[in-house]
């Protein structure tokens, strides 16, 4: 079983009832579990199912449907990079490979020590500021591949906010 | 033609000491149309935004006050509104500067809306990514609930409707209205089949529901202001009111910038407004409204006759930025996101990037898009990749022709019309980019060159 922050168990019991139906309250109830476990393992699958009187498949199909919802850890800092079109006109890949360079980790991978999740997102509407980044919820922009080094330096030392 | 911005919906965006609280937004003369709104018969206020010819902001560019006009209210059932917020067209970000800088014009128009279709309930379905906004969007809402404005019995007229922020994961998909609705239910966002399921009919729990874009919510409340007559009276007619134009890619000064609909030419966009193309380039390719939109060439001429009959002559840097003209020139508006290419851009690597975005984003629901699309990312990944074939071109076209008109939702579309439209104008690129490997094959070199775009 696992083992909800009183605060997450406080907003499920707030929200559920707030929706016509409870299955509406599918999706919010995974990103809840999910920033309080940092993802969703089978057993977060199936407490969410439970409390909603579903099927742990009906969660499940969420869970591979969104991109966002994972069932892995990420590294401490989770760092994803757009690269839909008019950030990669802004030079959003040389932004990543800059990325890729500093944490010796490949793009879709987390680094060896376990510090960073580096990763391609699509279009975070943001494209006049492009290259966009987030790291965790925080969002950064305008970062060329220079910019990319000097927070990567940051992440390394534990200065940057890891944004959560 | 004026280059001056008409900032009906951005009016306070960016400006110093302007805040996203409660009391700024009041002490701005916030929630007044509100105040008047609920003194006004629900039907006339859906007659004022017939009026105005206000036209969705989402990408499609319907009509809302048709849209209301569908809805079915004799059903019995409960009504729904629904606020699509899931902002995720490549190339647009005007949503997400209502939601930070000014969430309480979306919350006033929302409720203006709300009571004009007698919804009790309604949802902003705001897109994962949204963190910050998310947050802003949930205590501009307390902030709202406090002064009466929302909540039960709303400035003591009886009538009560409650705002749920409702937030995505990260699926471009859930833009689409049914598949939004899908979402919000706790589904997968597998669009539905229209007819029967118009959200009007048949929405979200198959009750009646109405879905408008951030933006169109927005001019809601400028519709109770000056009337439905005083705001068709900016734009043209069938063009009425502002437009924010989100320019992104090679211009000097990317940004968003309000205009009234054909107060501005293309052309005037991408040099006056956004200070041109960095020294040196020229301009190669404009995609006008959004990555799903047709590109348009720059050494293209435009003729033909519009819905009026007025003949147009018209190169790229003349056409009118407005729903009617963009899409005599065989493309769109859209969602207002306008990505400027110079001529450095490669066209292989630039459709490559957009295959790439459509194929991650398929729902997989429809059998010629979800096998379609992925295969069309593979063979743009094949080209760039260095095994670059002529009849690639070729192959492209026929891919698309056969995925749009033949699924549920218009995702077929888009996913189509950049490549059948980057063929279309840059097929030679195409057959060059094969004929260029094929040569340097057989001078024993390697045949894929450095990429930038994908």
């Amino acid at each position: 079983m696992i083992i909800l922050k009183s605060e997450t168990i406080e907003k499920i019991d707030k929200l559920v009832p707030r929706y016509p139906t409870v299955r509406s309250a599918a999706l919010p109830l995974c990103h809840l579990v999910q920033e309080d476990q940092g993802y969703l393992s089978n057993e977060s699958i199936e407490w969410i199912a439970e409390r909603l009187e579903l099927q742990p498949i009906n969660i499940q199909e969420l869970v591979t449907f969104y991109p966002m919802l994972r069932t892995k850890p990420t590294g401490e800092y989770h760092v994803r990079v757009c690269r839909t079109l008019p950030c990669a006109l802004s030079g959003a890949y040389q932004t990543c490979r800059s990325f890729e360079k500093e944490f010796e980790c490949k793009v879709g991978h987390t680094s060896k020590d376990g510090k960073v999740t580096l990763e391609f997102v699509e279009c975070h509407a943001d494209c006049g500021k492009g290259p966009v980044v987030m790291v965790g919820e925080d969002e950064y922009t305008d970062i060329d591949p220079e910019k990319a080094a000097g927070m990567a330096a940051k992440i390394k030392s534990g200065e940057l906010s890891n944004g959560l | 033609m004026s280059h001056q911005e008409t900032r009906l919906i951005f009016k306070h965006i960016d400006e110093e000491g302007y805040t996203n609280d409660i009391d700024c937004y009041v002490k701005n003369g916030g929630y007044d149309q509100l105040k008047k709104a609920v003194t006004m018969q629900p039907e006339d206020i859906c007659a004022e935004v017939l009026t105005s010819g206000v036209r969705g902001r989402g990408g499609a560019g319907f009509p809302a006050g048709m849209k209301w006009k569908f809805l079915d209210r004799k059903s019995g059932k409960p009504i729904y509104l629904i606020c699509n917020a899931d902002e995720s067209e490549p190339g647009t970000f005007k949503d997400r500067q209502i939601i930070h800088q000014d969430p309480h014009q979306l919350i006033e128009g929302m409720i203006c809306a709300a009571f004009a279709i007698q919804a009790k309930l309604a949802f902003i379905y705001v897109r994962g990514e949204f963190f910050e906004g998310y947050k802003i969007l949930e205590r501009a809402i307390e902030e709202a609930r406090e002064k009466n404005f929302l909540g039960d019995n709303i400035l003591g007229t009886g009538y009560s409707c409650d705002i749920i922020v409702h937030r995505g994961a990260g699926a471009y998909i859930c833009g689409e209205e049914t598949g939004l609705i899908e979402s919000l239910e706790g589904f997968r966002a597998n669009p539905r089949i229209k007819p029967p399921y118009f959200p009007a009919a048949l929405g979200a729990y198959q009750c009646p529901t109405i879905v408008n874009n951030v933006e169109t919510l927005c001019d809601v409340k400028h519709i109770i202001e000056m009337g439905g007559e005083g705001f068709a009276k900016i734009g043209t007619p069938g063009n009425t009111g502002t437009r924010i134009w989100c320019v992104s890619g090679h211009v000097q000064k990317p940004g968003y910038y309000e205009f009234a609909c054909a107060d501005i030419t293309l052309g005037q966009l991408i040099y006056d407004v956004c200070g041109g193309l960095k020294p040196g380039r020229k301009l190669k390719a404009v995609i006008p409204g959004g990555s799903s939109s047709k590109i348009l060439r720059a050494d293209e001429r435009f003729t033909g006759k519009l819905k009026d009959g007025t003949e147009y002559d018209w190169g790229i840097e003349d056409i009118p930025m407005d729903f009617d003209s963009l899409m005599a020139v065989g493309s769109m508006s859209g969602s207002g996101g306008v990505i400027v290419m110079d001529d450095t851009t490669d066209m292989v690597e630039a459709l490559a990037n957009i295959n790439y975005f459509y194929a991650h984003e398929s729902c997989g629901q429809c059998t010629p898009c979800r096998e379609g699309v992925p295969w069309m990312r593979k063979v743009t990944q094949r080209m760039v990749d260095g095994e670059a074939r002529e009849e690639d071109a070729d192959l492209l076209k026929s891919i698309a022709d056969q995925i749009a008109g033949r699924t549920i939702c218009a995702f077929g579309e888009a996913a189509s019309w950049p490549v059948q439209s980057f063929i279309a104008k840059f097929k030679d690129e195409f057959v060059e980019k094969a004929q260029e490997q094929a040569a340097r094959r057989k001078e024993g070199k390697e045949t894929a060159e450095a990429t930038t775009l994908i």
